[in-house]
């Protein structure tokens, strides 16, 4: 089943954001995804960020910079995003295995061009900042009280089928 | 055009193209261990699809946290082992004949060259040194890897790294490693296999490959690969004797595994590593590498060698070779953890553990352990270790740590003095 993507988006002006930040390794000994849902971005390194805050809490999309998700292969790191509500991330460019790792899951990992990023984290900084994703015009639109901007994505056919198949195992079953 | 050896290897795997750039490849190697399986098997028993598409072609180990440190560590290595023992996987490793996953696959000769290699785990690049395309992958992609023994992939472009020269006395394949990626950066090699070619990678041992191939993923890299040759044949004789008549048919028929001269490479990247110093790191980021000197007299707490990058018997002779009639600083703890029982072994045979104790290391079980900060020496807030692995992290051996990264050798010469130090200085 489709999750749903859009929302209150928090904004977090780094690159090389890893998994080690989204959730430390002494949380992986937990089995279930639920468990993980407190440890969110614990050890972020961010000037300002407060992994206990509103922000964070009401977010349900994420925008940062270059290399989103680099290091370990852990899955625990889009599902901490997952069971907090937060199923789209939108970032210049990721580390593979957690990009994969989040349309594997049925998740949204949007990439958009440096610029169309920096408009962002200053609509972000600017005030509340709320993302809606089309995914059939392949759009983001983000709106602030200042207005509305709109950015166009590309999602590759496979990423695509994924999200509407609700993730890999499912599409995978169905055909292998 | 010629081909690369990944193109090789996915166009001998190639079981689907569901969407145009999209290689869903067949796998000859599902590889688990005891922190990102358990997950994949509850799902597979939530599902009703609790089946392994061929218990042969999966290997299991416990690594991580061994033996168990806690209920929650005991919970996921009994999910792990009553999985394998349900599914009757004939290669499962539990405690007492266990070893970090990347240095006890190969060790057992399960890689082979012109394979396809996939685990829930990021430094499964380290496999690719036998010429094979080993890449690390998350829980769903190793859950349906397990059920169906498939994985998607887009074809990763190639960058051909050519290392040529001579390593100075001192200079290791982990210095060479931090070297390159310094030069590529975090996220220079993001959906790129890394080929390391030239006369330093084929007067390397397996050991020194895998080495390189380890840290390909902190360069972004799918997979690392070296080109098999003699030095790979001599490697994984004990185990394909039965398979070849003699090694020299062996190598002929591993060498189908080779890029083409006439392949084509994303980036070509040129490095004589005749004047390379030892090198570490400062910072939170791989690529962040200094020579040795420039980092000299940098006060450090606890020392840790061992590791998939360097807790093998090579890694574990450099160490000892600078420790020998040595002893430890007062000020520092150091910890040696052999990757797996037979280096243990082999080490305790050479006695090159007695050295270790003799210079007042604890030497542990072979687990991953402090790497990933979750056991067997863990990092304080505010504390330092020089350490052998492969990630500097923020917090990656413990909240509020510190890791500077370096070879065996350098970790050794550091741990004699309780500071950074350059072990040709000593
Ligand atoms: S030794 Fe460290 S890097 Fe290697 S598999 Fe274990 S935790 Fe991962």
């Amino acid at each position: 089943m489709q999750k749903q993507f859009g929302g209150p988006a928090l904004v977090l002006d780094r690159s090389d954001i890893n998994t080690d930040e989204i959730i430390p390794a002494k949380y992986l000994t937990e089995v279930t995804k639920d468990a993980l849902k407190p440890y969110l971005l614990e050890d972020l390194k961010l000037d300002g960020f407060d992994p206990k805050g509103e922000t964070l809490a009401r977010a349900r999309v994420v925008v940062a910079r270059e290399n989103f998700g680099c290091g370990s292969s852990r899955e625990h790191a889009p599902w901490v995003f997952e069971v907090n509500g937060i199923h789209t991330i939108i970032a210049q460019s990721y580390a593979r295995i957690f990009r994969q790792n989040m349309f594997n899951c049925g998740m949204l990992a949007i990439e958009l061009p440096g610029d169309a990023i920096d408009s962002l984290l200053e609509q972000g900084r600017q005030g509340e900042l709320s993302i809606a994703v089309d995914l059939e015009k392949q759009e983001v639109v983000a709106s602030n009280a200042a207005g509305e901007q709109r950015y166009g994505f590309t999602i590759s056919s496979f990423d695509k089928a994924l999200v509407e198949a609700g993730g890999w195992v499912e599409f995978a079953d169905a055909r292998y | 055009m010629g081909k690369t050896l990944a193109e090789k290897i996915f166009d001998a795997h190639l079981r689907d193209e569901p969407f145009p750039g999209t290689r869903v490849l067949n796998i000859d190697r599902v590889l688990c261990h005891e922190i990102t399986t358990p997950v994949a098997i509850a799902d597979l028993e939530w599902r009703g699809k609790d089946r392994v598409f061929d218990r042969t072609k999966i290997k299991a180990v416990i690594d991580h946290v061994t033996p168990a440190k806690d209920s929650k560590t005991a919970t996921q290595a009994k999910i792990l082992r009553d999985w394998a023992r349900r599914h009757d996987i004939p290669d499962f490793f539990d405690v007492g004949r266990n070893g970090v996953c990347h240095a006890i696959f190969p060790e057992k000769g399960f890689i082979r060259p012109g394979f396809t290699v996939i685990m829930g785990d990021s430094h499964t690049c380290t496999h690719g040194a036998f010429g094979a395309f080993a890449a690390g992958v998350g829980t769903t992609d190793l859950e349906v890897g397990i059920l169906k023994g498939v994985c998607a992939f887009r074809e990763p472009a190639t960058i051909r790294v050519n290392l040529e020269g001579t390593l100075a006395r001192g200079v290791y394949a982990k210095d060479v490693i931090l070297h390159v990626i310094s030069r590529l950066g975090v996220n220079g090699a993001t959906d790129r296999v890394i080929e390391f070619r030239g006369s330093v990678v084929d007067a390397m041992s397996m050991e020194g490959r895998m080495t390189l191939c380890n840290m390909a993923i902190e360069a972004g890299g799918t997979s690392g690969v070296c080109m098999p040759d003699q030095v790979t044949v001599d490697y994984l004789w004990p185990f394909i004797s039965s398979e070849y008549p003699d090694k020299e048919s062996a190598l002929a028929d591993f060498s189908q595994w080779q890029s083409d001269a006439d392949a084509d490479y994303a980036q070509v990247l040129d490095i004589d590593v005749s004047t390379l110093e030892p090198q570490v790191t400062y910072g939170y980021k791989p690529d962040c590498v200094k020579p040795v000197g420039e980092m000299a007299g940098t006060v450090v707490d606890q020392i840790y060698i061992g590791t998939c990058t360097n807790g093998r018997i090579e890694d574990l002779r450099q160490a000892a070779e600078v420790l020998r009639g040595r002893v430890i600083a007062d000020s520092v703890r150091a910890i040696v953890s052999p990757a797996t029982p037979k280096i243990f072994n082999d080490a305790l045979a050479e006695g090159l553990i007695q050295v270790f104790m003799d210079a007042g290391f604890c030497v542990t079980n072979p687990t991953c352990g402090a790497c990933l900060g979750m056991s067997n020496g863990v990092l304080a807030e505010g504390e330092v270790c020089a350490s052998t692995s492969n990630r500097n992290f923020n917090g990656r051996m413990g909240k509020g740590g510190m890791v500077h990264l370096m070879s065996p050798s350098t970790a050794a010469a550091t741990a004699v003095t309780g500071v950074i130090t350059d072990a040709r200085t000593l």
